[in-house]
């Protein structure tokens, strides 16, 4: 499955071959978090759904990016350290944050898809 | 508060007309980014020329031949003698010594003040001056009559001077009154981006006009208040209700320089403004507390409210001011501090989601100020 997945916390997925799944923050999220300038990445190790795995500073406010699902952190995007505009540029390919393992594989495909996520940001726009 | 009930300046419709993202502020809708975005905005202030709207704060207008002597029992400041066509940068204080505002008062001339004041504070300072020194001068709110812009960054004066060729005779701090499209405006040449450039006071109606006309210069970007507080953190200079409030004294908050020698202990006027003792015992035995720059030692911003630690973990202060410096290329910080802790270069912390941040004592502006002196 390589299609992209997506949470309400404007977080996207994408599961990878090797059965990792890759996390990011969506277009829409960069966008509302403005100019990012430093980027705390996790610790490879295991961390709960919902965790605040990571945190985002943009020029405005730091907002936490949290764990999707329970799994572990597998890797980190080390190019965030030195270049963390890379979220604004491209969100959803160079500018991911980590690569997970998920605890329970099946549990991705059931997050949102492309078409859910989508409604949720137009009915954000509209409240 | 809804947006409903927010208040718009003479520029709303503009800035929405230029994409602004706007927000709350001071009980007005304002523009916090334009498209351009917080940091291209900052650069390019630094690099060229920005329009920033900031009409919502407060001009007053004091008049009479007792202004000066009036005012002056407000503020620790020598209003007495400020040279017509000069301004000068002065705080309002309380019986405690605490800063009630801050603002910019220039001398028009003809027995008239004209004061710049905060605009969460507008209001208060109102009443603050009817109750004090009513009896004394009039005092004339322009809160709806005048719209108030600011054009700042080295390319100011070159723009501005295509409309008014006499605006490159200013030095920094004067005052002067020019017409600009055909409308008497209030100039100075200062602001709050420790760059050079011009704050112009305009009449509401005319304040559009004037500033398409700005916009439509190639160096002038609109600029929104996310870069406003970026450029003024990196030129060391304080916000009012972050870096200064009533609880804190000009002495604590590092700002005796603008306590005026006149007005000082030892001074030709000496005292007699609200709270003239206890910042003159400050003065004279010292603080238990200061406002510092601090450079974060990480790459990590580190935000107002953040507590700092001494090496034992041992609460010493907190950040007032923090966040990331595009012209420093990183992030940088105010806070007040424990006195013990504030010679340059000393190390301390800040927690920072329970994290200890390197932070180090540093010399303000952060990035020096360019204005011009002539």
């Amino acid at each position: 499955m390589s299609e992209l997945r997506f949470t309400e916390d404007h977080e996207w997925l994408r599961a990878e071959a090797d059965g990792s799944v890759t996390v990011g923050i969506t277009a829409f999220a960069q966008n509302a978090l403005g100019d990012v300038v430093f980027v705390q990445l996790p610790e490879l190790q295991a961390y709960a759904k919902g965790a605040e795995a990571s945190t985002v500073e943009s020029v405005k406010a730091a907002s936490g990016v949290y764990m999707p699902l329970d799994g572990e952190v597998l890797e980190v995007n080390e190019k965030l350290d030195g270049s963390p505009e890379l979220v604004n540029e491209d969100p959803m390919g160079e500018g991911w944050f980590f690569r997970f393992k998920p605890a329970d594989a099946a549990a991705v495909a059931k997050l949102l898809d492309q078409d859910a996520y989508d409604r949720l940001i137009k009915a954000n726009a509209e409240a | 508060m809804s947006t409903e009930t927010l208040l718009k300046t003479p520029l709303h419709a503009l800035h929405l007309e230029l994409g602004a993202r706007m927000v709350p502020f001071a009980g007005y809708d304002m523009p916090v980014q334009y498209p351009l975005g917080v940091m291209k905005e900052h650069q390019h202030t630094r690099d060229q020329a920005g329009l920033f709207d900031v009409s919502h704060m407060g001009q007053i207008r004091l008049t009479g031949a007792n202004a000066a002597k009036a005012l002056e029992t407000l503020v620790p400041v020598d209003i007495i003698d400020l040279p017509v066509g000069m301004q000068r940068y002065a705080m309002f204080t309380n019986d405690q010594g605490g800063i009630l505002d801050d603002l910019m008062v220039a001398n028009l001339g003809n027995d008239e003040l004209f004061l710049v004041v905060n605009a969460a504070c507008k209001d208060q300072d109102l009443a603050h001056l009817h109750q004090h020194i009513g009896d004394q001068c009039g005092i004339e709110p322009l809160f709806e009559e005048r719209a108030l812009l600011a054009l700042q960054g080295p390319a100011a004066v070159k723009v501005l001077a295509r409309l008014a060729p006499e605006v490159t005779r200013m030095t920094f701090m004067q005052f002067t009154t020019l017409r600009l499209l055909g409308v008497d405006c209030y100039v100075s040449r200062s602001g709050y981006t420790g760059e050079d450039g011009f704050e112009i006071s305009v009449p509401a109606a005319n304040a559009e006009s004037l500033a398409r006309s700005l916009l439509a210069e190639t160096e002038v970007q609109a600029i929104g208040l996310g870069a406003r507080d970026s450029l003024r953190l990196e030129a060391g200079l304080c916000l009012y209700g972050h870096d200064m409030n009533t609880d804190t004294t000009p002495i604590e908050a590092s700002l005796l320089w603008a306590i005026s020698k006149a007005r000082r202990a030892d001074g030709a006027r000496a005292g007699g403004f609200p709270g003239a003792d206890k910042i003159f015992t400050q003065q004279q035995t010292g603080v238990s507390r200061k406002r510092v720059g601090l450079l974060p030692q990480e790459r990590t911003p580190v935000r107002e409210g953040a507590e700092i630690v001494d090496a034992d973990g041992t609460v010493i202060g907190s950040v007032c001011s923090g966040g990331f410096g595009p012209s420093l290329g990183g992030p940088l910080a105010m806070g007040y501090l424990d006195s013990a802790f504030i010679a340059l270069d000393t190390e301390v912390s800040a927690l920072v989601r329970g994290k200890k941040v390197p932070l180090r004592v540093s010399k303000m502006p952060f990035v020096p100020q360019r204005y011009y002196r002539g």
